[in-house]
């Protein structure tokens, strides 16, 4: 099985990488929101209550990686589909294929589109005057959390897909992306959210994931934000690939 | 003259019809630009405490961002369409019709004005649900004829994109494009309180006067100081884009 997971992985990137216009709009849209929300925003680190930082960019880094690993999974969705769509699922389901090995291949290539797309907005970060205060081990402690955080979204993505079987359909969750992050503290102190967005945000892993990954860049290394984001995305990461284990074996019962 | 009317009429009405054949397509398009102002008035609503800011609530300031958003995606929508048309050969059948090229570019752009109106409306219906005082009639009015224009430049500019493009693969081009003109205004807070370098994008960004006209109405009175310039701003985009769509559509070889 581990070998057909890794040949389907290898082949979901390969396609990835074959369309570059797919990738794109995985780091480019969460770069330009980065661009304006810390150009627009910059003066409300001043707030009573923000917490005391070097730069909104430290800030606002980590809702960046959260939104670009969120798109991520959208993206692995969608190529899911297609696939559906195209027939290569059903000439899959045909072979001796490992059927686990179907949805972990396509986890596995988001884990890595993952770690790319954590590593491309750290050099951007830094090129633009963002530190990393928690150092290599930060570093480290940031792409944990996110490899395993976009693990968990490229899941979902193939979960929807599984269920939607419709590439414009996954397309269709985009803005469900901006309504998930938006009731989190990825963007903003979770003290200085209003109401309800300030209770929904307690209770999202998303708020949990982005604060694990800010408090490395923004604070330094600290125990429990990280225990907490790693924990956070390893529950998305493992309830999502169960969901969309469940939804393969539920479109193998109807095949 | 009367001909080129029924053209633009019947190009108008079949981008109409789309919204109501593939509504999967359209409600994102319309529910996005309300999931944006409910999203950012909730994690960003602190801002308004800020010293300098004109608005009393976040969410009045920033409803105008999202009416111009839904027209940028509506205008790209439109492009992306049309280069769904031209994938699948209905827009070279198009082009052998005896109708003048701005007369069916003009079709194409007034669906996107007319289209740009229902996530305006459905943005607005929550927003005065949630509080955000009313503006006026005439002010509502002027936001209207201002997202309209900006849909129609929006469509022109994704037109061109299309023509040039020939597949739906440049949506992200699109749709980038627009969402980079809107945003990269005064978007969040008033100019005084941008940073430097967005500031100076803000102030060379035609988009910037359109979405302070808009804004007029919503946080103070309408004014003729506020409104010719984001007039002759539109007037601007349209005339450009259009004329560089009009040169695509000659260009296409029929």
């Amino acid at each position: 099985m581990r070998a057909a997971s890794v040949a389907l992985a290898r082949r979901a990137l390969r396609n990835s990488l074959r369309r570059p216009q797919f990738l794109a709009p995985l780091v480019l849209f969460p770069t330009l929101f980065l661009a304006v929300n810390v150009g627009g925003l910059e003066q409300t680190t001043s707030l009573e209550g923000f917490p005391r930082v070097d730069g909104f960019l430290d800030f606002q880094l980590a809702a960046a990686i959260t939104q670009s690993l969120l798109l991520g999974g959208v993206s692995a969705g969608i190529a899911a589909a297609l696939d559906i769509e195209g027939g290569f699922f059903d000439r899959l389901v045909a072979c001796p294929t490992p059927r686990l090995a179907i949805v972990l291949g396509r986890v596995l290539a988001a884990s890595v589109i993952a770690a790319l797309q954590v590593v491309y907005f750290l050099v951007v970060g830094m090129i633009f005057g963002a530190s990393i205060q928690g150092g290599v081990v930060g570093v480290l402690s940031v792409l944990a959390i996110g490899i395993v955080a976009g693990t968990g979204f490229g899941a979902l993505g193939v979960m929807i897909a599984l269920r939607a079987r419709s590439a414009s359909t996954v397309q269709g969750i985009f803005p469900l992306v901006f309504v998930i992050l938006f009731v989190s503290s990825a963007f903003f102190p979770a003290n200085l959210l209003s109401s309800p967005a300030d209770v929904v945000a307690a209770y999202n892993p998303l708020s949990y994931i982005a604060e694990g990954m800010r408090q490395p860049i923004a604070f330094g290394n600290a125990l429990r934000p990280l225990l907490e984001g790693l924990a956070a995305a390893a529950a998305v990461a493992l309830a999502a690939t169960g969901l969309a284990v469940l939804s393969l074996r539920g479109r193998l019962r109807q095949a | 003259m009367r001909d080129d009317l029924r053209t633009i009429g019947a190009l108008m009405r079949r981008g109409l019809n789309e919204i109501l054949r593939v509504p999967a397509g359209a409600i994102p398009g319309v529910l996005a630009p309300t999931i944006f102002m409910l999203g950012l008035s909730a994690a960003f609503a602190e801002a308004a405490r800020l010293p300098g800011f004109s608005a009393d609530d976040f969410r009045t300031f920033i409803v105008p961002v999202g009416m111009l958003q839904g027209a940028g995606f509506t205008g790209a929508a439109t492009g992306i369409n049309l280069a769904r048309d031209i994938e699948q050969g209905w827009f070279d059948r198009l082009m052998l019709a005896p109708a003048k090229r701005p007369v069916l570019l003009a079709g194409v752009v007034g669906s996107a004005c007319l289209r740009c109106l229902l996530p305006a409306s459905f943005l607005l219906i929550v927003a005065f649900g949630l509080g955000v005082s009313w503006p006026g009639v005439g002010a509502l009015a002027l936001a209207a004829l201002l997202i309209m224009g900006l849909a129609a430049a929006a469509a022109c500019y994704a037109t061109v994109l299309a023509l040039r493009f020939r597949t739906q693969q440049a949506a992200p081009l699109m749709q980038v494009g627009t969402f980079v003109a809107v945003l990269f205004t005064t978007a969040y807070v008033p100019r005084e309180l941008l940073a430097d370098w967005l500031r100076a994008i803000a102030d060379v960004n035609p988009v910037t006067h359109v979405l302070e006209g808009v804004r007029q109405g919503f946080v103070g009175d309408v004014t003729w100081a506020a409104t010719w310039p984001a007039l002759l701003a539109l007037a601007g985009l349209v005339a450009v884009f259009g004329a560089l769509a009009v040169r695509g559509m000659r260009r296409q070889g029929f």
